[in-house]
């Protein structure tokens, strides 16, 4: 890939100059070939490590996983799969006892892809909106001077170092039918044991375990205001609503929308909540749940899987970038010259 | 997967097996052109062979794999088994077994099978048939231990190890124990009177459900799959087992937080005193008689799983030993495996392992009995017991099971649906 | 120790003098107390458990009540089949590793695209950003059969290879924005004194970029650290990581949900976390949100 890229530029030949002295073109060329001569390990570790399994992948998902052959008793290898694969998993065709497809039964993996992926979106909808909400709040208290500021901005942080899978074991005991919070609030939920509850459980630790994130990178956009924007507004007379609406969201969107895209796709691929605190039980399979459960039945089928998972991701990205205006390519770019 | 080449000729198998290795499909090794009766393949190689083997296993919590093998090693200077020592999850030694299989690893010649993979395994082709040179004997052993290591009318692994379900119960508030389901559940007014719950098994999602589902269907004459491993579910026995548990959900006998119950959520339950009845492992015995925390230690004993008319049919668990069709050594391998299910062994995992034998006789044993109390039950638990389904595709029928048995619990469907959408997923996991 | 941190932090911030109450900077402290509570009760409630007699699980005391060491003695109990001392070494090996690699290579593309003018930069940006935002599902697939195949379960680079693909990018990500707030006119400078730009980039950048090098170096090793998914499917007994290890933990009997002893080992995979994150708040803040510190 670095090569195709370098290829334009690479007439100028002589050594460094100073920098004044070159013509924009040429300093381009010359940064091109010493940009790329960095970049290139990174890229090449990247497509080894991303772009070949993802090929793998695609190549895997246009093969039918083997099968049983009846009169032997015997498995045998399965064979080109055309679109099969994408097929039993977007309309839910199974193959019928007798040959032909019928509509994936309920007890099946494929009956269960559409309802995982309603889960995984809902999931996404309600612990980013939660997230967005009280980071925000998190933030603009953070970004107030008061004594123990510091004491607060490091608590934060302690949720968010947790190992995930160790939030997980911490929230299921949590939630446990004797655990704290039904002794606490004197119910009587089986938290992991019915849908809604489950649902919430997920979405109560991972709120807990991520909005310090989301708090910390809205909390640096917040700063980027001057002080000397919000001195004028109060000079004014603008009331403190107005001044979090007409100055504090629209000088903090470009930070925000960055962090709700991190947010977001992360959840997209949501995998160690639920499998630790519920296997994906009472309506908590996710995508990536889906995929791990079917890689045991079928490394193909699976294959095909994680494909549509990727695609469905890219996509959110995509339009996250392209109509939202999240971008994170922007704020990794325009460098220090805009302050 | 969802192919349905079921008559392909094997030698076009044969030949698209060859050419997709490259692009890597799961599947299996040598075994697909084999045809019926006679050995061929890797299963027809190194019938005489002997030499030093590998002996494969999960982690050895209680420490009987060492000592055996020390034993073993010292008659048979020049077979020495050595111990490959797994991890101690079940998920993880499944994989690492389908690793070693699918690289058709001459060091991995005899291996402890779940009895849910023994199915899998054999119809990859990667486990010896247990017949004519390599076979065993197999008088004397439990007959659903047999049956869980049976494939196609084959035997593919030795018992190794066996386990049932207990009926655990509160004997200073019931007597007797019931004998039949709808004796326990008439019981349910004692659990009433003392404000506890009455009955509890394992209703989370997971694999316990499938193995309580089972048993409620076993129980009343119904069955998962037939001997060829076809769904067979969609009786009014079966839904009448099901609907056993259904019922009792429903009104109350099982009580509402049992539908998050693994083993151990209902072992706490019981041994804190609220439970009357608890189905569950042998292993809570012990715990029950000696936790700390334990209200129940003198106040509750062992009876047979309740069933239709008399003893219910427990779900089997334990482990087979099998062998690989790549050993080289297959001739010492035949003779370990004898001496794995042999009588004096088979004492040793009980004494020192705690693990139930495959051997009828050892349940009557005085010195067992002595040390496992719960033996006698655990006899007439076995005696009875059901293989899970034996199917290469256990992965999916036990999904199959446990998400609509699941489903009719919470009340989401009908018995009736939940049985016929269980047989039709278990039909669509075998089609492929 | 939380609590020694806590007083000393909040000594050394001396905001303002004494002055009159008021009720705004009340309603602050009543949020903050929130906050706190929030983000420690949890963790709090996980540290007590793990130092609590396996049976009073359920008790629900607030504080430290039948203290005991048991269960800390359970988890690197190997008779019971817990080897966490290794799982430790596990994620400690793959954690080092694939941060060193991540930092080695990661420190010169950051520097490529914080500072200079090539053409595809967005193009580069781009894909490096959608590599962080790779679901580890896609890896997990292929990669599972590739490593069947070429039999690398239970290495060490099963675990190190996919890990890099997210932590390369992360890691990319962080040192670009760090890298765009330093003082470069000292590269101009150091230019125009007779120095290449290579020569610039070793003898003034490198010691500069150190702070911001060592802050993302954490957030590597955090984020190494803390992975599951992949680990779960693709490490075996021999390079199990710690996260595995605690959402399978085994008790003394089978079955057994050891909650005490699944919180004294969170506890213990968490406590140098935490340390760290004490230690390094304000580099841990600033890396998560480079570019806003001016």
């Amino acid at each position: 890939m670095s090569t195709e890229l370098q290829k334009p530029k690479t007439t100028a030949g002589g050594g460094q100059k100073l920098p004044g002295r070159e013509s924009a073109d040429r300093k381009e060329a010359t940064q091109g070939r010493w940009a790329y001569t960095l970049l290139a390990p990174s890229l090449v570790l990247l497509a080894i490590v991303i772009i070949y399994p993802v090929i793998n992948a695609i190549v895997m998902s246009f093969q039918k996983d083997s099968g049983l052959d009846a009169t032997t008793g015997f498995f045998s290898e399965g064979g080109p799969a055309g679109f099969d694969n994408y097929i039993h998993w977007l309309v839910q065709q199974c193959t019928a006892p007798g040959g032909g497809s019928v509509a994936c039964p309920p007890g099946t993996l494929g009956a269960q892809f559409w309802d995982s992926m309603g889960t995984t979106f809902f999931f996404t909808l309600v612990t980013v909106a939660f997230e967005t909400v009280l980071g925000f709040w998190m933030a603009i208290i953070m970004a107030r001077a008061f004594r123990g500021r510091s004491l607060i901005r490091a608590a934060v942080l302690v949720p968010w170092a947790i190992p995930t899978a160790v939030t997980a074991k911490l929230w299921f005991f949590i939630f446990a039918f004797e655990g704290i919070a039904n002794k606490l609030f004197g119910t009587q939920i089986l938290w992991t044991g019915s849908e809604w509850p489950a649902k919430w459980a997920i979405i109560i630790a991972d709120v807990w375990k991520t909005t310090p994130f989301m708090a910390l990178l809205i909390l640096a956009g917040l700063q980027l205001i001057p002080d000397e924007v919000y001195e004028a507004a109060r000079v004014d007379g603008a009331s403190t609503w107005q001044r979090f609406r007409l100055i504090t969201l629209p000088l903090v969107r470009p930070a925000l929308m960055v962090a709700i895209l991190f947010r977001v796709l992360d959840a997209l691929r949501m995998y160690d909540l639920p499998a630790i605190m519920t296997q994906g039980a009472n309506g908590t399979t996710t995508l990536s749940i889906l995929v791990v459960q079917q890689i045991r039945q079928g490394f193909n089928t699976a294959a095909a899987l994680s494909t549509i998972t990727f695609l469905v991701i890219f996509l959110v990205a995509f339009i996250f970038v392209r109509f939202l205006g999240a971008n994170a390519v922007d704020a990794a770019t325009s460098s220090g010259k805009a302050k | 997967m969802k192919s349905k080449k079921l008559l392909l000729p094997a030698a076009i198998a044969g030949v698209l097996a060859m050419s997709l290795t490259a692009c890597g499909g799961g599947g299996g090794g040598g075994g697909s052109a084999s045809s019926g009766g006679g050995l061929s393949g890797d299963a027809a190689n190194n019938l005489d062979g002997r030499g030093p083997i590998t002996y494969v296993q999960g982690k050895d919590n209680s420490n009987v794999v060492r000592p055996l093998i020390d034993k073993w090693n010292a008659a048979h200077p020049n077979e020495k088994v050595t111990f490959k020592e797994q991890s101690d999850q079940a998920d993880q030694q499944h994989d690492d077994l389908v690793q070693n299989f699918q690289a058709k690893n001459p060091n991995y010649d005899v291996m402890s099978v779940d009895v849910v993979w023994t199915a899998e395994f054999a119809a990859k082709g990667w486990l010896q048939p247990l017949k004519d040179k390599t076979s065993i004997p197999t008088d004397g052993m439990l007959d659903a231990t047999i049956k869980s290591a049976t494939y196609n009318g084959t035997l593919y692994a030795a018992p190794q190890s066996s386990d049932g379900g207990i009926l655990y119960y509160r004997s200073d508030l019931v007597p007797t124990p019931p004998k039949t389901w709808d004796e326990m559940m008439s019981m349910c007014s004692i659990a009433k009177a003392h404000n506890i719950g009455c009955y509890a098994g394992q209703f989370q999602k997971y694999e316990g459900l499938t193995v309580n589902a089972a048993e409620a269907i076993n129980s009343a004459g119904g069955k998962i799959v037939d001997d060829s491993g076809k769904a067979a579910v969609n009786t009014d026995q079966a839904k009448a087992g099901l609907n056993n548990l259904v019922q009792a959900y429903k009104d109350g006998n099982i009580p509402t937080e049992a539908i998050t119950y693994q083993e151990e959520q209902g072992r706490q339950a019981f041994e804190d005193g609220k439970l009357l009845f608890l189905r569950n492992w042998p292993y809570v015995y012990n715990l029950a008689k000696t936790d700390g925390s334990s209200t129940v230690k003198d106040t509750f004993k062992m009876a047979p799983l309740p069933g239709k008319s008399g003893p219910g049919a427990s779900s089997l668990g334990g482990h087979n030993v099998a062998m690989s069709v790549y050993s080289k050594n297959k001739a010492t391998v035949s003779d370990f495996l004898k001496f794995i299910t042999s009588e004096e062994t088979q004492r040793f995992y009980a004494t020192q392992g705690s693990l139930a034998p495959v051997l009828t006789k050892l349940y009557d044993d005085q010195a067992l009995v002595a040390k496992l109390p719960y033996l006698p039950v655990l006899k007439t638990s076995i005696q009875n017991a059901v293989p899970r389904p034996v199917t290469p595709f256990y992965p999916a029928v036990t999904k199959a099971v446990q998400d609509n048995a699941y489903a009719a619990l919470k009340g989401e469907k009908s018995v009736d649906t939940a049985i016929s959408d269980m047989q039709k997923a278990i039909e669509s996991a075998g089609a492929k | 120790m939380t609590t020694a941190t806590v007083s000393r932090t909040s000594a050394t911030s001396t905001d303002r003098p004494k002055r009159p109450f008021n009720w705004g900077s009340f309603r602050t402290y009543i949020s903050a107390a929130i906050i706190l509570i929030w983000c420690l009760a949890p963790f709090y409630w996980m540290v007590v458990t793990a130092f609590r007699d396996v049976g009073f699980t359920f008790d629900t005391t607030p504080f430290f009540t039948h203290v005991t060491w048991d269960n800390f003695a359970t988890v690197f109990d190997e008779s019971l089949g817990n080897h966490f001392g290794k799982n430790l070494l596990n994620s400690l090996i793959v954690g080092v590793v694939t941060t060193v690699v991540a930092l080695v290579v990661g420190v010169f593309a950051a520097y490529a695209l914080a500072r200079l003018n090539f053409r595809f930069k967005f193009v580069v940006l781009g894909f490096i950003l959608g590599a962080s935002m790779f679901p580890g599902v896609a890896l997990v697939t292929p990669l599972f059969q590739l490593f069947t195949n070429i039999g690398w379960f239970g290495t060490y680079q099963a675990l190190i290879i996919p890990n890099i693909s997210f932590v390369l990018p992360l890691t990319v990500y962080t040192l670009t924005s760090f890298f765009r707030e330093m003082p470069w006119e000292l590269e101009e400078a150091a230019r125009i004194d007779g120095c290449t730009q290579g020569q610039a980039f070793r003898k003034v950048i490198l010691p500069l970029a150190a702070p911001a090098t060592f802050t993302t170096a954490i957030l590597a090793f955090i984020a190494s650290w803390n992975e599951f998914l992949i680990a779960s499917q693709l490490s075996n007994d021999s390079t199990k990581t710690v996260t595995v290890a605690i959402a399978y933990f085994a008790g003394s009997q089978p079955h057994q949900e050891p909650y005490t002893a699944v919180m004294a080992a969170g506890t213990v995979v968490t406590i140098p976390l935490v340390i760290l994150v004490l230690i390094f708040q304000r580099k841990i803040v600033a890396g998560l949100t480079a570019g806003a510190v001016k």
